[in-house]
């Protein structure tokens, strides 16, 4: 098979994954094959594209020109492959997670739920892989289409609720300024393709680079910089495997994707340092950091807890990607993977608690640890994959985000980070070290919080499996973060 | 046979007319009406070949040469429009029984085809003739014909809006008629190629420009151009469903197709565009026609009212590409013409299913509608995704056309504006879908509307779609037709 049939296959394997969902619906063990089958064919798919990419091969598909000059087109660049690696491994173990979550917690409509999940994931391809910005934000609509689903699956009021204020701002802010400044970039260059070094013609206008520049960064609302995030903890109303996989990794992921690439090639580096707004969207995604993780500190809910923790780490990677330099768009990508990992671990964690205890709040949390050993012991690595120190590999992006501000000699910047890092020490670790610490003496072991007389257990199998996988991950990233590194480094 | 096409166009329909008096029985001369209007869109499908490959065809009345006799002059621009009128009443008429037979009083079906054939026919002439008298006689048959059409709706404030539309319709057509007799008397001809001829040589008279004045007033009377769009919105709201549909689709297109004929060929690029301050006329009016109305569509509660006023907001798109003036703007013209028939006649299709099964269509009718009526709230998202102009629907393609010849012609902030007014269809069109998939159903006994409406509606936005990805017709007949346009004009 030649590679752009498998960029092309790439593309097209969620969808019919899709497709045999729907079909097989009514069989919920042969469903659930099609889903298991698709997300290891689509990750090894994604994986035989690696050397070749590395290599600096050119892959490319080109689908249909819509109007001259605009093209449903893609190519593969090595950011791009770094992002579909990650989602499409994280879809294989999001899937078994699913399995094993939605059976046990009896939710309804489930193969409306994993079609749509795999159409989610094919939106994530595309994205990926575009080669334009239009292709892109096509799919970057697409993505924010079927996931709506997804977050008002309970179709309670309070899903509703959440859903509205997840489609408005993402429609909002994608059709208001990044739409906006898609057309601007157009008519300023004349083209819309992706390419080293950036598009936009030396001498364009400071002020007009700037305008610019602040319309996509608040456009692309899935980043969730402030404040425009406020999406994100209203999306937590979705089920567990939703917010795992789509709101820690697949859509808040593409959001700060979509900006990575704009920076590195829509602008370009050098540009992209001489904007004056540049250094005033830094401050803002700094005030993001440290604003979200302050303001998860005070979440009591566990999900909107680890939802804040995500808006605040989405600005370190925006924050990298405006350092513009290489140490900061290293971090900024490899923080996109450590994040991933270490994000949904929690997530799992957080649904798997769910499942076995039906308990969503923190301080009901106290002593779990004795009942639920791994779901916590996966919980504390998690934890400390996302503050960034050892053994975890959040160690490596957030020591390059460190060297991007030392390199930029932005010192407030930098105490920002350290100071952020801090709060999230103080905002996660709690929740695991209380889990085996506390609730020792004279206190009862905890109950079931649906009341039930049974003991809390831990969470089915297939969940459990699940997050000891990505917790491992999160070890193994540590100590074999050069595919990765690699890749980032061919690609800057 | 073919030599007589540009006749039949307009034969056809007015003949039939009379006859359907004869038949009478409601189904039967649906059925008729239905085989007429697609005749007529087999005829200028065949005529869009044969301009398209062969060039302007001239077909001259009773064999009398022009100036002289009254000549039918088929070139591409109106071979498009005439394709888009007869395309869209074909389809119309299509969902027409069903909705027909809930909204308009039994005894009164058969005058209701009869209108709505000489209506078309009214329609088809005005684009198919070369002669500027002739453009008045059809302009009244139409007009008449679509002042009884409104009148028929059960509503009794439908008598009151038909009366509106008849004075400011009127005025429109005698301010016209002035205009013809002003250039009669200048030139003594009435032909629209000769007259072309003849008026530069006039230079800038008094008279010839006095004339000018009256017919582009009249004509922006008819095409609802802001501040001068008031019948339309009440037009719109009391007429029966199809009607709106109807009118929605054609009868503000043809007036368009009326203003780029009198303003580009008959009086000539160089007196209408250069000589007079009408480019900035156009582009303001044009720009404040899309903010207001667009901005008074969004406090609309009945929804066929919100859309009357969205159809104001873009004809303001479609006369910004008149004052850009250069070939791409003609060509977003065009393609807007094209692109909002099929989603102003998807939309109005839709909102009848509505009518058909609540009886009205105001906004608390849209309560929990995306579970009780999931088709047909689907088709009114998928064409208000249009109307904002999101990338694969057609809506995009007209919008990607005018900024892009805004920018060219260096009028960044018409390019920027045009955005912003995007954003204003996104506040009205999202208040339809909060309701629909967002609030509690009101009731939840009502089904989805009947497949009659369904399919004629799923075909436009159907059609919003396929446009909108592939986009080679359209676009290439519409840059072809620009070209033409500003060539011919020389």
């Amino acid at each position: 098979m030649t590679e752009s049939t498998l960029l092309q296959l790439a593309l097209l394997i969620a969808p019919l994954a899709l497709v045999g969902i729907q079909l097989t619906g009514r069989w919920q063990n042969l469903r659930e094959v099609v889903s298991l089958v698709a997300a290891t064919t689509l990750f090894a798919v994604v994986v035989s594209l690696y050397q070749p990419v590395l290599d600096g091969r050119e892959i490319a598909a080109h689908w249909l020109d819509i109007l001259p000059g605009l093209a449903l087109a893609f190519r593969i660049e090595p950011l791009g492959l770094l992002f579909a690696l990650v989602a499409s491994f994280l879809w294989i173990v999001t899937t078994v997670y699913a399995i094993g979550y939605m059976r046990g917690h009896g939710e309804e409509n489930q193969t409306r739920f994993f079609g749509l999940f795999a159409l989610s994931i094919g939106a994530v391809m595309g994205i990926a892989f575009a080669e334009n910005l239009f292709t892109l934000f096509i799919f970057y609509e697409v993505l924010t289409l079927c996931t709506y689903p997804l977050v008002t699956h309970a179709g309670t009021d309070k899903a509703r609720q959440g859903g509205r204020v997840y489609l408005s701002v993402l429609i909002g802010t994608s059709v208001g300024f990044f739409l906006l400044a898609i057309v601007a970039t157009w008519l300023l260059t004349g083209t819309l393709t992706f390419r080293a070094g950036g598009i936009f013609a030396a001498d364009t206008d400071p002020a007009l680079l700037s305008i610019l520049l602040v319309l996509f960064v608040f456009g692309v609302g899935k980043a969730a910089i402030m404040p425009f995030h406020r999406w994100l903890p209203a999306a937590m109303v979705a089920p567990t495997p939703v917010s795992a996989l789509l709101h820690a990794v697949a859509v808040v992921k593409a959001g700060v994707f979509v900006l990575l690439k704009v920076c590195l090639l829509i602008f370009g580096l050098e540009t992209l340092k001489s904007i004056p707004a540049t250094e005033w969207l830094l401050y803002l995604a700094g005030a993001s950091i440290l604003l979200a993780s302050i303001v998860a500190l005070r979440q009591q809910n566990l999900k909107k807890r680890l939802a804040y923790s995500t808006v605040s780490q989405l600005g370190y990677i925006t924050l990298g990607a405006l350092l513009a330099t290489s140490a900061g768009m290293t971090g900024s990508a490899l923080h996109i993977v450590m994040h991933a990992f270490g994000k949904i671990t929690l997530f799992f964690c957080a649904g798997a608690i769910l499942v076995a205890a039906h308990k969503t709040e923190i301080d009901e949390l106290r002593g779990i640890g004795r009942q639920m050993p791994v779901t916590m012991t996966a919980f504390l690595v998690a934890s400390l994959c996302i503050i960034g120190i050892p053994p975890t590999g959040g160690t490596w992006s957030k020591w390059y985000l460190m060297l991007g501000t030392f390199e930029t000699q932005q010192w407030l910047l930098m105490g920002l980070l350290m100071l952020s890092s801090l709060l999230s020490i103080a905002y996660l670790l709690p929740i695991p070290l209380r889990a085996f610490l506390s609730g020792e003496g004279g206190e009862k072991p905890l109950v079931d919080g649906a009341g039930e007389a049974s003991a809390i257990r831990e969470a089915p199998l297939p969940s459990v499996i699940a997050l000891t996988v990505t917790a491992v991950g999160c070890v193994c990233l540590l100590l074999f973060p050069d595919t990765f590194y690699q890749l980032i480094k061919s690609g800057i | 046979m073919l030599t007589h096409l540009p006749i039949l166009q307009v034969i056809l329909p007015l003949v039939a007319a009379p006859s359907c008096l004869i038949i009478r029985r409601a189904s039967l001369v649906w059925l008729f009406t239905l085989a007429v209007s697609v005749a007529a869109l087999a005829v200028s499908v065949l005529m869009l070949q044969q301009v398209y490959t062969a060039g302007p065809i001239s077909y001259t009345l009773g064999g009398w040469q022009a100036p002289w006799g009254i000549e039918y002059r088929i070139d591409l621009l109106n071979a498009w429009v005439l394709l888009i009128v007869s395309g869209l009443s074909s389809v119309v008429l299509a969902a027409a029984h069903t909705s027909v037979a809930r909204e308009v009083d039994s005894n009164r079906q058969t005058l209701f085809y009869t209108l709505y054939l000489l209506c078309l026919a009214g329609l088809l002439g005005i684009v198919a003739t070369g002669d500027v008298f002739n453009v008045f006689v059809f302009l009244e048959i139409s007009s008449l014909s679509t002042y009884a059409l409104i009148a028929l709706g059960r509503d009794r404030r439908a008598l009151w809006a038909a009366f509106q539309y008849l004075i400011m319709g009127t005025i429109g057509a005698t301010f016209i008629l002035i205009g013809i007799g002003f250039l009669y008397m200048m030139t003594g001809t009435l032909n629209m190629a000769d007259l072309a001829v003849r008026l530069p040589a006039l230079g800038n008279s008094a008279t010839v420009l006095a004339a000018f004045a009256f017919i582009f007033v009249g004509i922006c009377l008819k095409l609802a151009l802001f501040p001068l769009h008031q019948w339309l919105p009440n037009a719109y709201s009391y007429a029966p469903s199809i009607v709106t549909a109807f009118l929605a689709a054609t009868a503000t297109k043809v007036a368009l197709y009326l203003l780029l004929r009198f303003t580009v060929t008959v009086f000539g690029v160089e007196l209408s565009l250069a000589s007079l301050p009408l480019e900035s006329l156009l582009i303001g009016l044009g720009l404040v026609g899309v903010f207001a109305a667009s901005a008074v569509a969004i406090y609309q509660v009945d929804i066929k009212r919100m859309f009357a006023y969205s159809s104001v907001a873009q004809i303001g798109y479609m006369v910004v590409g008149i004052g850009i003036g250069t070939a791409t703007a003609l060509q977003a013209t065009l393609l807007h013409l094209f692109n909002h028939a099929l989603m102003k006649g998807g939309l109005f299709l839709a909102l009848a299913g509505l009518v058909y099964r609540v009886g009205a269509c105001r906004i608390e009718h849209f309560r929990g509608l995306g579970g009780a009526m999931p088709w047909t709230m689907a088709a009114i998202v998928v064409g208000g995704i249009s109307l904002i102009g999101v990338p694969l629907t057609v809506g995009f393609v007209s919008k990607w056309y005018l900024i892009a010849a805004a920018v060219d012609s260096g009028l960044w902030w018409v390019a920027v504006l045009v955005v912003l007014g995007s954003l204003l269809a996104v506040a009205y069109i999202w208040r339809l879908v909060e309701a629909a998939y967002f609030q509690p159903p009101a009731d939840a006994t009502r089904g989805e509307a009947p497949i009659g409406l369904l399919a004629p509606t799923w075909l436009l936005i159907g059609a919003n779609l396929y446009f909108g990805i592939d986009t080679r017709l359209p676009v290439e007949v519409t840059a072809a037709a620009a070209q033409f346009l500003l060539g011919g004009a020389q």
